[in-house]
């Protein structure tokens, strides 16, 4: 299943920047077009977000990933570096759970 | 003709922009070894996919408990901005046949920005080129090194892997909310995930989060319908519309 998706994502993937590349500009430069697509990845980012923090299976959940989110946000507003922001954000989770 | 000196520090600034993504390669190796894909699949996601926001999407969905195929799926929803990038790539580098299939895959965000700002056709194709094959490069290193970190490090829980992956889509998300449009969206789009979380399949809320964007892209659409009347200066030549 995990190579099937894998599999699906790759072939799919490439065909969409081979896509660009390929069809005449035409087609797709309605500005309703280029608005969904620049709306696409904020939506899913921020879904993937809420998700990702606050739910344990099909349950709301408020933990240490919580925890860690907020001081990712702290480590955004003054402008650290991803791998910073990530490292923080783990160890904040990972420290609360040993206490 | 382009010089040799601008040519050095097109490639310089490209092999740059790779070096800054091997970060976020660390971290996609680490987090997508914590979901339960082996260093294998892994580093073909790196390989193949080759477009970072879409492999986080992929292996997050399925660090949550969904169904690898609802994560495809949020991945490719995630990719089809390469098609824009790609509309706006095509005139500028002028590749056909077997160039453009293999230039393709290195069309993604960084190759793009490198790209698009040059003068000449010259510049666009090295800084295309330079950006993307350093960020391929460094990328694909920078994932096996973190998915063999994430191997060894164990239970992602114990050190807090897990709440990483949350942080890691914040900080991509980040530099995007400075828009009001796309504040809103990301409320709504939180707020219809979390909704769902109970009562829909593990997997389902992100995709149908996607809804959001055609949502609020068709209510604020006011915004750009100004844009539609050809002839204006902001519009690129032969902007056809209807």
């Amino acid at each position: 299943m995990m190579w099937a998706a894998i599999v699906l994502t790759a072939v799919g993937a490439y065909l969409f920047k081979l896509a660009g590349l390929s069809i005449p500009g035409a087609v797709l430069e309605h500005p309703l077009v280029h608005r969904i697509a620049d709306l696409m990845p904020v939506a899913l980012l921020s879904a993937l977000v809420a998700v990702q923090v606050f739910t344990d299976g099909p349950e709301l959940a408020l933990d240490a990933r919580a925890a860690g989110l907020a001081v990712a946000v702290v480590a955004l507003l003054l402008r650290a570096p991803f791998i910073v922001v990530v490292l923080v954000a783990a160890l904040t989770a990972g420290i609360l759970r040993m206490l | 003709m382009t010089s040799d000196a601008t040519r050095r520090t097109i490639i310089r600034d490209g092999v740059a922009v790779g070096i800054a993504t091997g970060a976020y390669g660390i971290s996609f190796g680490a987090i997508s070894v914590a979901a339960g894909f082996s260093v294998l699949q892994t580093c073909a996601l790196s390989l193949l996919v080759f477009t970072g926001a879409s492999q986080f999407a992929l292996v997050g969905v399925v660090a949550s408990g969904g169904a690898a195929l609802s994560g495809a799926l949020t991945a490719l929803l995630l990719s089809t901005r390469n098609t824009l990038y790609g509309l706006r790539l095509a005139p500028l580098l002028a590749w056909t046949g077997g160039r453009r299939a293999a230039a393709a895959h290195l069309v993604i965000d960084e190759s793009t920005a490198m790209s698009v700002t040059r003068e000449s056709r010259d510049e666009a194709r090295i800084g295309f080129l330079a950006t993307g094959i350093a960020v391929f490069a460094l990328w694909n290193l920078a994932t096996l090194g973190g998915a063999l970190a994430g191997e060894a490090l164990g239970d992602p829980s114990t050190y807090g892997l897990d709440a990483a992956v949350g942080a890691a889509f914040l900080a991509l998300l980040w530099p995007r909310l400075r828009d009001r449009d796309n504040r809103l969206a990301a409320l709504l789009a939180v707020a219809l995930a979390l909704v769902l979380v109970p009562v829909t399949a593990a997997g389902v809320p992100v995709l149908a989060a996607g809804l959001v964007a055609l949502g609020v892209g068709l209510l604020t659409s006011k915004d750009v319908d100004s844009t539609e009347i050809p002839d204006r200066d902001d519009l690129p030549s032969g902007g056809e519309h209807e």
